[in-house]
């Protein structure tokens, strides 16, 4: 078992190299990357706004039931709701959220050419075929995700807003002092420090078992799961070291 | 010129392909032939470099190919074409988008003369038409004549097709074999072809080779094939009912 995994984590970082190789025609990896941008980017913004909205919502409503105490002024709720999307939810959550949907879509899609023999179509014309498929998807995450982590953060305050005030937990005036208060703009660089990183593991942790996928469509179906499931484990074992560099 | 040398290989110790030599001829037809899972494929994308084969030398002219490194074998790549046995066409580009594919990656041809060179061949392969359409609304053949053009695209020095007839009608193997055939005399290629049906062998075979359990047992031309004395390769071409009452009605009239 541990040999196996010394070998995998070998293949993976030889991936890695042939990936980030000088690309053939950068005009058409451009082309390749604004694809990339659509497919995995902008294709992602609804889900992360619906779920999102609810976990503000749900976070703004735990918080309050949970913090009814006179002690408490209640704009605690809105800095807890506030603390809790922009450190944890809108980058690890969310992470976890497109694991599910662009590391299965990526891992299925390569492992499909593979079975059918597009990438060794492409291998026999002399392109490079890893760098061709996977660095647009991994340029293309990279960039726009942090962008999701900030829909997300907004989203997810305006869903605690609108929750706490309509339960009638917590006044408009003390959810928009409390989204105010003690804020350090250093979460939101820690949160897109975690999103960027989060990004890489998804996308080439997928294209990985979507790339050496044998056998046929089983076999998709399987390496499409354990991109869910690796991606998954990896980033929230890198949410555990990245919080400990990045915050203590 | 293709030569390949006392070529070795495995998978998971398990011995696929030992000892083939063999030379494939240029602007020649030449069969690969054997049962399914005699080794043709493997042998084939180990010649291609598609397998990193465990001994031997594969040669282009005169280069080892199986020596150099990925950077290097592009430049040997960029002159060879292949058909996949189900095509493997790119399910995401056009018909038009797939043949441009090769022009687009290693050409600096202007839109106008890369859009020229797409429709003349698909053109040469009767592709007429269907510019605009994706690979999942075309037939099995019309996706092997688009794999052909798209080979094709860039004049390559070798074509490769792997079981260019599997899954087809017997009128459209047809007309593959023989597209296959005059492309490679037109164009004086190294055309390699994987194959299991006799029909194409008689049709357009010029060199034959056979492979039995990864040996080469037998190779020739096509007259020879029904003379030979070996006799896994007589089982293999007499297998069908119609040819073994041939043969026999032929040992007959010659007795």
């Amino acid at each position: 078992m541990l040999l196996n995994f010394l070998i995998q984590t070998g293949r993976y970082f030889v991936l890695l190299k042939r990936v980030f190789s000088k690309p053939e025609k950068p005009v058409i990896y451009y082309r390749q990357t604004m694809r990339e941008f659509v497919f995995l980017g902008l294709n992602s913004i609804g889900i992360v706004t619906i779920i999102s909205f609810f976990m503000g919502a749900v976070i703004t409503l735990q918080t309050a039931y949970n913090t009814e105490n006179p002690i408490y002024p209640t704009y605690l709720i809105g800095l807890g709701c506030r603390d809790s999307i922009i450190l944890e939810f809108s980058s690890t959550v969310c992470a976890l959220i497109l694991a599910g949907k662009v590391g299965s879509n990526i891992a299925s899609e390569i492992g499909t050419m593979r079975v059918t023999e597009q990438i060794d179509a492409l291998e026999i014309m002399g392109v490079n075929s890893a760098s061709y498929l996977i660095l647009p998807k991994i340029i293309a995450t990279l960039l726009f995700n942090p962008f999701l982590t900030l829909i997300s953060i907004t989203v997810g305050i305006l869903g605690g807003w609108i929750a706490g005030t309509m339960a009638g937990v917590i006044t408009s005036e003390d959810f928009i002092y409390g989204i105010q208060y003690a804020f350090i703009p250093y979460y939101i660089t820690y949160s897109l420090i975690k999103t960027v990183f989060f990004a890489f593991i998804i996308t080439s942790v997928s294209a990985f078992q979507g790339y050496y996928v044998e056998g046929g469509s089983l076999e998709v179906g399987r390496a499409s799961t354990k991109a869910v499931v690796y991606s998954s484990v990896l980033i929230l074992l890198f949410n555990v070291i990245l919080t400990q560099l990045l915050l203590s | 010129m293709i030569k390949v040398k006392n070529l070795c290989k495995s998978f998971n110790n398990q011995q696929v392909l030992s000892d083939i030599s063999v030379i494939f001829e240029p602007g020649k037809t030449n069969l690969i032939i054997g049962r399914s899972g005699s080794g043709k494929t493997v042998l084939l994308k180990s010649i291609v470099g598609l397998h990193e084969i465990d001994s031997g030398e594969i040669w282009y002219e005169n280069i080892i190919f199986n020596q150099l490194d990925f950077s290097a074998r592009k430049d040997i790549r960029k002159e060879m074409g292949m058909l996949f046995q189900g095509a493997a066409l790119f399910d995401s580009l056009t018909v038009e988008q797939n043949v441009r594919y090769p022009l687009d990656m290693f050409t600096g041809q202007t839109n106008e003369e890369k859009v020229d060179r797409v429709n003349f061949c698909l053109k040469r392969v009767d592709i007429i038409n269907a510019n605009n359409l994706y690979p999942s609304e075309l037939s099995g053949g019309m996706k092997k004549r688009v794999a052909i053009a798209r080979a094709i695209s860039l004049n390559p020095k070798y074509l490769f097709c792997d079981e260019p007839n599997s899954g087809l009608d017997p009128i459209t193997t047809i007309l593959i074999d023989e597209l296959i055939k005059e492309l490679t005399e037109e164009y004086s290629m190294t055309t390699v072809v994987n194959t299991h049906d006799m029909n194409s062998v008689m049709k357009i075979g010029e060199k034959i080779v056979f492979i039995s359990d990864g040996i080469k047992c037998w190779e020739g031309g096509k007259d020879e094939i029904l003379h030979s004395d070996c006799d896994t390769l007589n089982d293999f071409v007499f297998s069908n009912a119609l040819a073994k009452k041939l043969r026999s009605s032929s040992k007959q009239h010659m007795a």
